[in-house]
């Protein structure tokens, strides 16, 4: 049943800080940057007013965020941070450190772009440099789905097939300083109730007794946590960790039909979200805000020009979604995809190149894979300048114009 | 501070208290980190109700090696920079769970052990931030003097003229060329932190302090010496011997500093020298035991250099003097 809620004037920071004031973390551990200060801003209030009886705890630096927070979810406490680019990567060291522990941390990404030079808007860039640390990294389009997901990622990470840390990320400044209403259970008892009133640590058996998963001095036998393990171990702590994110893309979905009973809402499958892809014959695969923008334009391009060109939002990064993308993309004539992070000596960008290997086992290959790089730094996406992409995209689908494997968007060449 | 100086420890009743780091660890024959760890977990009240923090170092890799562990007590390894930090979100944790009603006991003592490097270097920040919060836990730094754990490297505890593997006695350079760090004083000067030294060899000393630093709501620092043969090249036997003398010659002096008075308290064998100065030891005795400084005696004689190292340490010695109000 659909419960009751109200519409607030929020942008993506406060939206995030609603999620948790209604999930209501044991311990939230964080260390200012724009564009993300106004999480930790607004959740400050909260503590502030008595209104969470969460540990805020305001950290020296987001390398300490992590840490603190990894310590206390080893201490078998719910824990959330946030942070963005620079100071994500200060946390790199201790990203696979959780993921390793199992530690089903939540941390809300602000998506900015990392120095040099200093920047403090949006793109990708940041997340991008994480990806392989063993965090499920899910995007998020507007603030409404900022709270919505912010939510659902504490359900998710928790889940006792999973218990992997997650990132919740929203575009800097596009989503996170850009007020919308926002839908928001009145009551945040029913979120409570949604991902559980507090966490559920996991039972495990050592040494024939049953412990709990934690640094409980309670336990029978008393844990050790973040041993030094050689080659005669190490493989097997990544490969479980492999086997339990091999299971997430099915929570995601179960976690984002489980939602929709409460909230009416829903996103995709929870992996991938598809508008207008199933008889279009060219296909944008993108992230964030600016799927948004794309339907906009996509929408007046048909009107106009009576072309149907599909988006197809992807929401999970990882796990990636091969699956899906096979199973939506195989047989179109045209694949674009959107990137907005750097490429490096790489042939293309990380969402280009997750799509194109998956397009390479997909049934019925598309003809055309192509990609575009955008956003560095912030740098606009204005929708004349996806009309004109649109454009040249249909003029390469009708052979009009040779295809290439990558071009710059909106850069001065 | 008002401290319950009820607790009365002896040989016995220390070595009736359960020993919380087990035999089997794989750390060398005469590190004195084993000793330091044992000593510290024995003062702790209630043994059951205790979380250990780890930074990486020494201690962490030779007693977790996978799938065995040493330690009978709740224990984390977090990373090398971060022992402070991670043990602020456990002491947060338990302090929410407790709110919630979820944890119903008195909260668990947390203690740190961190290494020179993990402390004076690489952790600094993590440690001072922690400090500055106010977190009641206590921090216990094994100081050998090296990034031991790889190879005896130098780092900012290591003395002068000290030989490592990036600060070796050449043959134009004779060794560290910088002074060690007073770590205490600058943890003491977070004005709200308990500190003190120990050396393992003043045993008594040493647990009524770790006693003290739990008892005291929040945090809390102590620095223990400690002697690394590998290192410092010597004998496995002549670990306490060298021990010893790092108090005796004054080098590692004995002190506590109070937070709520602001002072500093020189105790049990260094006190015993404040008052009969003619018991310090002279610090060559100290530095002719060890293969770090053999370049200050062979092939020549350095007086040079060990009388510079003498002023030093008697420099040290009167600015703590005069800090306890003794001089």
């Amino acid at each position: 049943m659909v419960a009751e809620q109200i519409n607030m004037l929020l942008n993506g920071d406060f939206a995030v800080a609603w999620a948790w004031k209604h999930v209501e973390p044991d311990v939230v551990a964080a260390f200012p940057i724009t564009p993300q200060t106004l999480i930790v801003e607004k959740f400050s209030e909260f503590v502030a007013n008595g209104e969470v009886r969460t540990e805020f705890i305001t950290v020296e630096s987001e390398h300490s965020a992590i840490s603190a927070v990894v310590g206390a979810v080893a201490a078998g406490a719910r824990a959330a941070t946030a942070t963005a680019a620079n100071g994500l990567q200060l946390m790199h060291e201790i990203l696979s450190i959780a993921s390793s522990m199992r530690a089903p941390v939540m941390m809300a990404i602000v998506n900015r772009a990392v120095s040099g030079p200093i920047n403090i808007h949006c793109d990708y860039t940041d997340v991008m440099g994480q990806r392989d640390m063993g965090w499920i990294i899910m995007f998020t389009e507007d603030a409404q789905e900022a709270y919505d997901t912010s939510i659902q990622a504490f359900k998710i990470a928790e889940h006792p097939d999973v218990l992997l840390p997650i990132m919740v990320c929203l575009d800097g400044f596009l989503v996170s300083h850009t007020a919308m209403n926002v839908r928001v259970f009145k009551d945040g008892g029913v979120v409570k109730e949604f991902v559980g009133e507090n966490r559920v640590v996991p039972k495990i058996k050592v040494m024939g007794k049953e412990v709990e998963f934690s640094l409980s001095p309670k336990n029978p036998v008393p844990l050790t946590f973040g041993p030094f393990a050689y080659y005669d171990y190490y493989f097997e702590f990544k490969r479980q960790q492999i086997e339990s994110m091999g299971k997430v893309p099915n929570i995601v979905e179960r976690v984002n039909n489980e939602y929709a009973e409460i909230s009416g809402r829903k996103y995709g499958n929870g992996r991938v979200v598809p508008w207008n892809v199933e008889d279009a014959d060219i296909v944008c695969v993108v992230m964030g805000s600016s799927a948004g923008t794309m339907r906009y334009v996509a929408e007046r391009y048909y009107n106009e020009k009576g072309v149907k060109i599909g988006i197809l939002r992807v929401r999970l990064f990882r796990p990636f979604p091969w699956e899906d993308i096979q199973n939506i993309l195989h047989g179109k004539q045209l694949v674009a995809v959107f990137d907005r992070a750097q490429d490096q000596g790489a042939m293309g960008g990380p969402l280009f190149m997750e799509t194109l290997a998956a397009l390479y086992f997909a049934k019925d290959k598309p003809n055309i894979v192509l990609n575009y790089v955008y956003g560095l730094g912030g740098r606009d996406l204005p929708p004349d300048l996806i009309k004109k992409t649109f454009d040249e995209l249909v003029r390469i689908r009708d052979g009009k114009e040779k295809p290439f494997i990558k071009k710059y968007l909106g850069v001065r060449e | 501070m008002n401290m319950s100086e009820t607790w009365r420890p002896t040989p016995i009743s220390l070595a009736k208290a359960p020993d919380l780091l087990m035999p089997g660890h794989r750390l060398c024959a005469g590190c004195a980190a084993p000793v330091i760890v044992k000593l510290a977990l024995k003062a702790v009240p209630d043994p059951k109700n205790v979380v250990v923090v780890n930074a990486t170092g020494c201690l962490e890799v030779a007693t977790t090696i996978y799938p065995y562990t040493s330690w009978a007590v709740p224990w984390i390894h977090n990373a090398f920079e971060n022992a402070a930090a991670t043990a602020s979100g456990i002491e947060a944790a338990f302090r929410a769970l407790k709110n919630k009603g979820i944890w119903k006991d008195k909260l668990p003592t947390i203690i740190v052990f961190g290494g020179d490097g993990g402390t004076y270097d690489i952790g600094i920040q993590s440690l001072s931030g922690a400090v500055e919060r106010g977190h009641n836990f206590v921090y216990i730094l094994y100081d050998n003097e090296a990034y031991m754990n790889t190879g005896i490297q130098r780092c900012s505890s290591t003395p002068k003229y000290a030989s490592t593997t990036t600060s070796p006695a050449g043959k134009v350079i004779p060794g560290k060329l910088e002074w060690k760090k007073p770590i205490g004083f600058i943890i003491a000067a977070h004005h709200n932190a308990y500190v003190a030294t120990v050396n393992p060899y003043y045993w008594r000393d040493f647990v009524l302090k770790v006693r003290r630093a739990i008892e005291y709501e929040g945090p809390a620092f102590i620095h223990a010496i400690s002697v690394c043969p590998r290192g410092w090249r010597h004998e496995s036997g002549m670990t306490m011997r060298i021990s010893k003398l790092a108090t005796d010659t004054c080098l590692h002096p004995l002190w506590e500093f109070d937070p709520e008075t602001r002072e500093y308290k020189i105790t049990d064998r260094s006190l015993y020298i404040a008052k009969n100065p003619d018991k310090k030891v002279p610090i060559e005795e100290y530095l002719k035991l060890q293969g770090r400084f053999r370049h200050l005696f062979k092939p020549t004689r350095r007086d040079d250099l060990i009388n510079e190292i003498q002023q030093r340490v008697d420099k040290e010695w009167n600015y703590l003097l005069r800090m306890a109000g003794m001089k």
